[in-house]
């Protein structure tokens, strides 16, 4: 090679490498156990006219390794829980010596439910995330004690639900009596919080595919979680990374939870509309 | 005994004869490293699994021993050719003296 086609060559190293390095989405596809296909791009919902025309699933904002973890059930560590979540549904508890299987089956039976919270409950005259409804049951129909949010047990479960609806697309409601808790938290992501005055929208809506100091920026959907995360080698719930962004705000966050959590959940829940069930995930 | 402690193996159901074949593990177990403290400053006792072996038919593929550096539900892959038709069995052995067993068939074919 002569020094001229080198000189070249290094040139064109110089203008692809940033290019390679960039933190934007990538085009693979997402197969999990070689035979369910996820969606994982989607046109974005009417409801999201002028913020954003396709919504990404935070699987593509992974390098190659991670993304295969998710791939194989065998690979991905979420399974464990999911495992563990099964036991669960099994486990009689409570004054009514019930399981959640003596009402409702099998598991594969909740295909489908995950897709659709953080959903309206008429009786309840409220806004229910996935795990609200499974305390309520827990409560009332089994007579055993609600768990906490975002614990072991409650994300157990959900991660249980979530794996029998992969491949289903979310499609949460924001019409109807759910409009103003939908309102309330679309207020909460476009609102500025703490000392760094982000809002969740500077991130995920105006700088995804952008580096955020090492890390790569999603747009922050929810569609996949729970999600098991390499840094901390557990499943995460979405209020638990909701506070952790609320606090890299440096901000005083909200509880996992609180009325807040629930509207954002609604609210960011609903941005994935038409994204498949991902979870249970595996993200850095 | 650790809470939770689940085993679990990926081992093809067939192989040609002479063929290797790749193996997964995976056992659930905190691995609880004996650095830590807890919140009122002691120190957490050690809790891991400090070998994993795996034999086919009987003779010994693969004994490894483990050290607290290793991390939470520890994942081993690795190959083994299958002469015949036979079982394979995995053991994990837990620093409290529980002793974690699964076994595969394969078939020749």
């Amino acid at each position: 090679m002569n020094f001229r086609t080198m000189t070249a060559a290094a040139a064109m190293l110089a203008l692809t490498a940033p290019m390679l390095a960039a933190g934007g989405a990538d085009d693979d596809t997402l197969i999990i156990n070689e035979d369910l296909e996820i969606t994982t791009k989607a046109a974005a919902a009417p409801h999201l006219d002028g913020h954003l025309d396709e919504v990404i699933s935070g699987w593509h904002f992974r390098d190659d390794d991670t993304q295969a973890m998710e791939m194989d059930d065998f690979d991905n560590p979420g399974m464990i829980f999911v495992d563990q979540g099964i036991d669960q549904w099994n486990a009689v508890e409570g004054s009514e010596e019930k399981s959640c299987a003596s009402c409702h089956g099998e598991p594969e039976e909740m295909a489908g439910v995950k897709a659709v919270y953080p959903k309206w409950n008429e009786e309840a005259g409220e806004v229910r995330t996935l795990q609200m409804q499974m305390n309520a049951c827990r409560e009332e129909r089994m007579g055993a004690e609600p768990w906490k949010y975002d614990s072991a047990d409650a994300i157990n479960m959900e991660a249980l639900l979530a794996s029998v609806s992969r491949g289903m697309p979310v499609n949460v409601a924001i019409d109807g009596p759910a409009a103003e808790m939908w309102e309330k938290g679309k207020e909460m992501y476009y609102t500025r919080y703490g000392v760094l005055e982000l809002s969740c929208a500077n991130c995920h809506e105006q700088n995804y595919g952008n580096y955020i100091r090492a890390d790569h920026l999603s747009q922050g959907q929810i569609n996949a979680f729970p999600t098991y995360r390499l840094k901390n080698a557990k499943l995460n719930g979405s209020h638990d990374r909701f506070k952790g962004c609320i606090r890299d705000t440096r901000a005083e966050t909200f509880s996992p939870g609180s009325p807040e959590f629930v509207a954002l959940e609604l609210y960011v829940a609903s941005r994935g509309n038409g994204l498949d069930v991902e979870g249970p995930s595996v993200r850095n | 005994m650790a809470d939770g402690v689940k085993p679990r193996v990926k081992v093809p159901k067939s192989a040609s004869a002479g063929e290797a074949i790749t193996l997964k593990t995976l056992i659930s177990h905190p691995m609880e490293s004996g650095q830590r403290k807890d919140s009122s400053g002691n120190a957490i006792p050690r809790s891991i699994i400090n070998r994993f072996t795996c034999e086919f038919n009987g003779e010994s593929v693969i004994d490894v021993t483990m050290e607290p550096a290793i991390s939470t539900n520890p994942y081993f892959e690795f190959e083994a050719t299958v002469p015949e038709a036979g079982e394979f069995k995995f053991t994990w052995y837990d620093d409290d003296g529980s002793v974690y067993e699964e076994t595969k068939a394969i078939a020749i074919g």
